[in-house]
């Protein structure tokens, strides 16, 4: 056979054989990318329910979009080793790099419209290793499920009544965080929240004994209750000059880490249920908050506060939102990170 | 032509199977984890950088055997422009091959997210953090993804073209199977 190249009959079945091969390919590939499947949460969707009517927030975080970042310290009083081997609990001093910030997809909404406060919070240890996590002050979260978020937003953006109804009347679990938003008090400073991690986390330890937690950073300044209306009088932009000013008028600011370990049985896969008060406490150290740093060309603005960013010790636990929540900051990430021309630096910092 | 081989070494036809199957899961996985929220979204990211790092690795490995070892050469009476073809085509695969992981750890990198495998190894970053930089990359991985899928589903039928309708031999220099006589080798 001096000629092997030669087309043997027509090859009929062979072309369609080819043709099967590759459509199928390509057809098994849109599916796992979700082109077939217009139903799936996927990270885009998460984030059009997160956009408000007036348009995403271009250039900015696509929720908490309003904030002011800092650094500080956070100091490990070492009982945190007896829960898990993550270097940042043995006793000793760690950079910090945060961001105190409003639940809201609006750069510029007024502080007094928006109930939930958060920070945002990387810990690094000496070798590089990084902690980094996104906490707010309610005591536990709006819904159970990742699904139940999106359609807490879908229906929380629509004008009928009916919709928010309807969505309650499906996701009992809202009733106890609506109660929350409506009767606990307002406070006038970042300074005295509580930041929650309300998901929980597995931590390990030296021996590989594992617990469930979740932790707070509870305030050392005292909470002084003011009313919404006093808020809005303040300032749209009240909370951001009053940490500020506190710093600089009282020095550095400071919040007790506390870690509230599981019993078999606790809800570790919900946060929106907490979990019994009579819980094992262990505080593990302090979070020194020393300088305010710019919000626009400060060291927060291209940070990631993922929370599935962790050292060695902690990893995720049965909590689907760390998940859901990793996968929806990257895609935040990624589209503010393209549109920064929209969200400009300064000039001094450009130059 | 007298010594060039008539297939490929075997430890050159296995390594093109193990990364053919490697790849192909690459980019499943990749457009599987982007699209999805759900908790095996962290497994799929560990994986994917892990095996795409493990990949880089080796292609380099990969070359430096052609290097060595060279490959068979196409039958002598394939049209020209298909010669060019599969050549051009060989050479963006290797490309794509060693491009697309350093594209993954670059967009990682200059997005300042530590880049940690499986087994807690920790890849240290060596671009700092810059959001032009971070979205180049990023369009770079999300296009040449698309592409690598692409080239790998041409070279797919390519290689079914071969093996089917032409059966020239050219799918027996690389297939694991003992050759058979009808392929002959061509000289
Ligand atoms: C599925 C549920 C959730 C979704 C879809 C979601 C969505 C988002 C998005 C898109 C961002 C902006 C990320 C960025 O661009 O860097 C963000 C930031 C944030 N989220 Fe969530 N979130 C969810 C649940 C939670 C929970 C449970 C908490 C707190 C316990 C939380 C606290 C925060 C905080 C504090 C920030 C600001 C972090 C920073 O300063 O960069 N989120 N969220
Ligand atoms: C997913 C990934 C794949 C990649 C990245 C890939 C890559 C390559 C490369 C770079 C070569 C050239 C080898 C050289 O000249 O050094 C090659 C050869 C070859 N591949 Fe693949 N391949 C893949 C999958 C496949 C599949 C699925 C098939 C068949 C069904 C196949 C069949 C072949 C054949 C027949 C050759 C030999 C071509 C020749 O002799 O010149 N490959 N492959
Ligand atoms: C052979 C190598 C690789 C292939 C074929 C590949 C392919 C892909 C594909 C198809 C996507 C989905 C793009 C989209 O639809 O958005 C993707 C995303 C991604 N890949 Fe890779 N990849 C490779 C190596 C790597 C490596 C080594 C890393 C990191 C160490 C990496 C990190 C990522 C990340 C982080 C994403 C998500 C990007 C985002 O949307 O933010 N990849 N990859």
């Amino acid at each position: 056979m001096n000629q092997p190249g030669r087309l043997k009959g027509p090859g009929l079945g062979s072309l369609v054989l080819i043709a099967v091969v590759v459509g199928g390919s390509a057809a098994a590939f849109a599916y796992t990318a979700g082109w077939l499947s217009p139903g799936r949460l996927t990270p885009e969707r998460m984030i059009a329910a997160l956009t408000p009517p007036s348009g995403a927030p271009l250039g900015h975080r696509r929720n908490h979009a309003k904030g002011i970042c800092f650094t500080g310290a956070f100091e490990a009083n070492g009982n945190g080793v007896e829960l898990s081997r993550a270097k940042v609990f043995v006793q000793g001093r760690y950079p910090v790099l945060g961001r105190f910030n409003l639940g809201t997809a609006d750069p510029n909404a007024v502080d007094a419209t928006v109930r939930v406060r958060g920070m945002g919070l990387q810990i690094s240890a000496a070798d590089g290793e990084e902690w980094r996590m996104a906490m707010i002050n309610p005591p536990f979260f709006a819904v159970s499920t990742p699904q139940a978020f999106h359609d807490l937003l879908v229906a929380s953006g629509k004008k009928d009544p009916e919709a928010m109804k309807a969505f309650s009347q499906a996701n009992p679990e809202f009733a106890a965080f609506a109660a929350w938003a409506k009767a606990a008090p307002w406070t006038g400073s970042y300074a005295e929240e509580p930041y929650n991690s309300l998901d929980s986390f597995v931590f390990v330890d030296a021996k590989g004994d594992e617990r469930v937690v979740r932790w707070s950073l509870r305030p050392a300044a005292e909470r002084i209750p003011v009313s919404q209306a006093d808020l809005e009088k303040a300032g749209p932009d009240v909370l951001e000059q009053e940490i500020e000013e506190r710093i600089r008028t009282a020095g550095p600011q400071r919040w007790t880490m506390v870690t509230t370990v599981a019993e078999p049985g606790d809800p570790t896969a919900d946060p929106s249920r907490a979990w019994p008060e009579e819980r094992r406490a262990v505080q593990v150290g302090t979070l020194v908050v020393q300088r305010i740093e710019p919000e626009r060309d400060g060291p927060c603005r291209d940070i990631n506060f993922d929370p599935t960013v962790l050292p060695q010790g902690i990893r995720v636990s049965d909590d689907p939102f760390p998940a859901a929540r990793s996968s929806v900051y990257r895609r935040s990430y990624d589209l503010r990170a393209a549109e920064a021309k929209d969200y400009p630096r300064t000039e001094a910092v450009q130059q | 032509m007298t010594d060039a081989p008539r297939r490929f070494a075997l430890i050159q036809r296995l390594v093109h199977w193990f990364m053919a199957a490697c790849i192909f899961a690459m980019l499943f996985i990749g457009a599987g984890m982007v699209s999805t929220v759900a908790p095996k979204y962290l497994p799929l990211v560990l994986i994917h950088k892990t095996l795409g790092v493990a990949l880089l690795a080796l292609v380099l490995i990969r070359l430096a055997l052609r290097l060595y070892y060279g490959a068979p050469p196409l039958p002598a009476d394939l049209p020209w422009s298909m010669k060019l073809g599969a050549r051009l085509s060989h050479q963006l695969l290797y490309g794509l091959m060693i491009v697309m992981p350093l594209l993954g750890l670059g967009m990682l990198w200059a997005a300042a997210y530590p880049v940690i495998l499986y087994g807690g190894i920790q890849i240290p970053a060596l671009l700092s953090q810059s959001d032009g930089v971070h979205t180049l990359l990023w369009n770079a991985h999300f296009y040449l993804g698309f592409t690598f899928f692409a080239l790998v589903l041409l070279h797919l039928a390519a290689a079914l073209f071969h093996a089917l309708i032409r059966r020239d031999g050219v799918f027996g220099t690389i297939s694991l199977l003992p050759s058979r006589d009808r392929m002959t080798p061509v000289e």
